[in-house]
């Protein structure tokens, strides 16, 4: 019999990810020691700027299991930001209305695009892409100016801290300061670990699986298999509307040109988790780690202050061709046994 | 009897592009009067048709490269329009050299034109090397270009947007004196006749979608396919230079971050929209090439209407998704049930 500790192809592939992200960080506590990488409040920081990018890179994983894509998730933050600012600041609408919205038309554009991918036998990267058009020029439609978000119950969200009871540090003064994050954080982390749960043990999880391993076999065992995809994309969307609400949290603003390129960290950072594009492989914890990987170079950049923005983009491209090459090796090796 | 069957074929494989093309046309004529005028001035011609015809240039040349890509690979190349800013940047960082504006040349224009082209080649080896031998699925490989890309170009010229004012530069992207027809126009004819003599009176043709329909059975047929698809790719990266350079030539200058922007998912729906499936195999550079201009007749139309640039997507994302769905199995099926309900009804 087999040892259920043995390692398989994804479990080692997650191992480097978050092997990769310590080492990385560790590096950063040595080489930033005098400006401070190795606070407490630096680590959260990661988690508090990239919360919304938690989120949507969660979303994009369920639906890369299932073998699809969507690459709509940027415009679509664009398009939520921009409702959100629209319609606090000239439509009058309430906080808890204006987001209740934003999710319902998160749950919608993921029920359209899910009907044309899986009932209309349409290619989902032509479907994203399209939806991408839309939600981006939507964006430009609501408003073509940028609007700042004023709302008080809503500043009262993106301002409220929570403290952590530990890890707290002296400041100069002798007071006891201690880290906190902010709410968002608190949602993205209950949000990855309810869909980590819901991929592993429920039946729904299962067949996203089963779909995106085999969507023949996945048929023949009588799954339906265009439901599993229809569902995966609502899923998607309605965690697009969480993520875009995160993000707005962050931001506080909506503006056209918003988002750009978000798309595109959500699958690296869902390909860095160890999420394979061909479907039925991927892990919600990998994704964590991708997108706590790409906050860390940023965090490098920002620290080290004479490299230039575009130094990120070069090193997540490096750090993709290196995990691509090395599960692209491990599946040659595996065939070869 | 052959003949006539392929005759039968290529006419239905295109009877939906043409008609989509001719269908984004008719409408301005109710909307736009003036849309088919074309007049003279100073010798070149002027007019929303010459528009399209000039600006969709490098779209058509991009459209070559991925009906190739596609065909041979069942995926995509995303990385085009980063490919464009790339070529760009080398061309003009030679041309000025390596300062940001120029207004004469620090090296002979054909060697920048040379080593922007030769970049764009070894881009698309790279993207190749990854895909045919490594076997990684074509999006996921070319992602690693699409997102380093810009970044390169920006390294190259040190992030600022460098500018060669010299009037020769040009030419590539207005005209060539004399002539009345835009040079970007002239060189996509260029680029798609030779594409398409080269696939038909080679076997090169056959191969590509050989591989695209079973890689397996053709490596057993005794073909390389794994060369087949390397060559398509690095083609695909010919064909990002050379529209990088046409792109630079029109603002005689490199802007790393919008030069090419967005340029891939046009490419990708021109193919989509010109009846090629992006499951790969069988394919129509014609197709691809009235999808291309679809898209730039639409966009000029949009124009045309007084639609402002950042809304134009959303009008498109419709139009788009109305054209595929037309296309795809799932109406097909959905039109078939419908036929036979009628018969069942009538019998």
């Amino acid at each position: 019999m087999k040892s259920k500790t043995k390692l398989n192809q994804t479990s080692f592939l997650l191992l480097i990810t978050i092997v990769l992200f310590f080492a990385m960080y560790m590096i950063g506590c040595i080489l930033f020691k005098d400006q401070g990488f190795a606070k407490t409040q630096n680590f959260l920081n990661l988690f508090i700027s990239n919360a919304g990018l938690i989120v949507i890179g969660v979303g994009m994983t369920v639906v890369m299991i299932t073998g699809g894509i969507d690459i709509s998730v940027g415009s679509f933050v664009a398009m939520g930001c921009m409702m959100l600012a629209w319609m606090m600041e000239k439509g009058g609408v309430g906080a808890v209305p204006a987001v209740l919205i934003v999710l319902a038309t998160g749950i919608v554009f993921g029920l359209v695009q899910g009907f044309l991918v899986a009932y209309m036998d349409i290619q989902p990267f032509i479907v994203t892409l399209a939806g991408m058009f839309f939600a981006r020029g939507m964006t430009a439609i609501i408003s073509k100016d940028m609007i700042s978000i004023t709302n008080v119950t809503f500043m009262a969200w993106a301002k409220a801290k929570v403290y952590l009871p530990f890890g707290g540090r002296l400041n100069k003064k002798g007071v006891m300061i201690y880290p906190y994050i902010y709410p968002t954080v608190i949602i993205a982390l209950l949000i990855l670990i309810a869909v980590f749960i819901m991929l592993k043990y429920t039946k729904f999880g299962r067949s996203i699986y089963a779909v995106g391993g085999n969507e023949q076999s996945a048929l023949m065992l009588g799954l339906n298999v265009r439901k599993v995809k229809l569902k995966a994309y609502i899923l998607d969307g309605f965690l697009c509307g969480v993520g875009s609400i995160l993000f707005c949290l962050n931001t506080l603003g909506g503006f056209v040109e918003q988002a750009k390129g978000f798309e595109m960290d959500a699958i690296a950072s869902s390909v860095i988790g160890g999420t394979l594009l061909t479907g039925g492989v991927g892990n919600v914890i990998g994704t964590l780690f991708g997108v706590l990987i790409k906050a860390t170079i940023e965090a490098f950049i920002t620290f080290q202050g004479t490299l230039s923005s575009w130094w990120t983009r070069i090193t997540i491209a490096a750090l993709l061709c290196f995990f691509i090459v090395l599960q692209s090796v491990l599946a040659m090796i595996k065939k070869k046994k | 009897m052959k003949n006539e069957s392929l005759k039968n074929i290529t006419s239905q494989r295109l009877f939906l592009p043409v008609f989509c093309l001719a269908l984004v046309l008719l409408v301005n004529i109710v909307t736009t009067p003036n849309f088919f005028a074309i007049e003279v001035r100073d010798g070149m011609l002027y007019g929303y048709i010459i528009d399209i015809i000039n600006r969709a240039s490098e779209l058509v040349i991009l459209a070559v490269g991925m009906t190739l890509v596609v065909s041979s690979s069942a995926g995509t190349d995303i990385s085009v329009g980063a490919i464009m800013a790339v070529s760009a940047a080398v061309c003009c960082n030679i041309l000025t050299g390596g300062e940001r504006a120029a207004t004469v040349y620090a090296s002979p224009l054909i060697l920048g034109f040379i080593a922007a082209i030769i970049v764009g080649i070894l881009i698309g080896c790279f993207n190749g090397f990854l895909v045919a031998k490594l076997n990684i699925q074509p999006m996921v490989a070319t992602l690693i270009m699409f997102t380093a890309g810009r970044g390169i170009a920006q390294l190259i010229t040190d992030g600022q947007i460098t500018y060669v004012r010299v009037d020769s530069y040009r030419t590539l992207g207005a005209s060539i004196p004399g002539i009345p027809v835009p040079t970007p126009f002239i060189v996509a004819v260029i680029v798609v006749a030779a594409t398409a003599l080269l696939l038909k009176k080679t076997a090169l043709g056959m191969y590509i979608q050989s591989v695209g329909i079973n890689k397996k059975s053709s490596s057993l047929m005794g073909i390389k396919a794994i060369m087949i698809i390397f060559l398509t790719y690095a083609y695909c990266g010919f064909c990002s230079g050379l529209s990088g350079l046409i792109a630079s030539s029109r603002i005689y200058s490199a802007d790393a971050n919008n030069i090419g922007l967005n340029m891939e998912l046009d490419a990708i729906l021109a193919v989509a929209i010109g009846g090629n499936s992006l499951g790969g195999g069988k394919f129509s550079i014609a197709g691809s090439v009235i999808g291309a201009y679809t898209i730039q007749a639409l966009t000029t139309t949009l124009y045309a209407m007084h639609v402002s640039s950042d809304q134009v997507p959303v009008y498109k994302a419709v139009v788009v998704v109305i054209i595929v769905a037309l296309q795809s199995p799932g109406f097909a099926r959905w039109r078939k049930s419908l036929a036979q309900k009628k018969v069942k009804e009538a019998a």
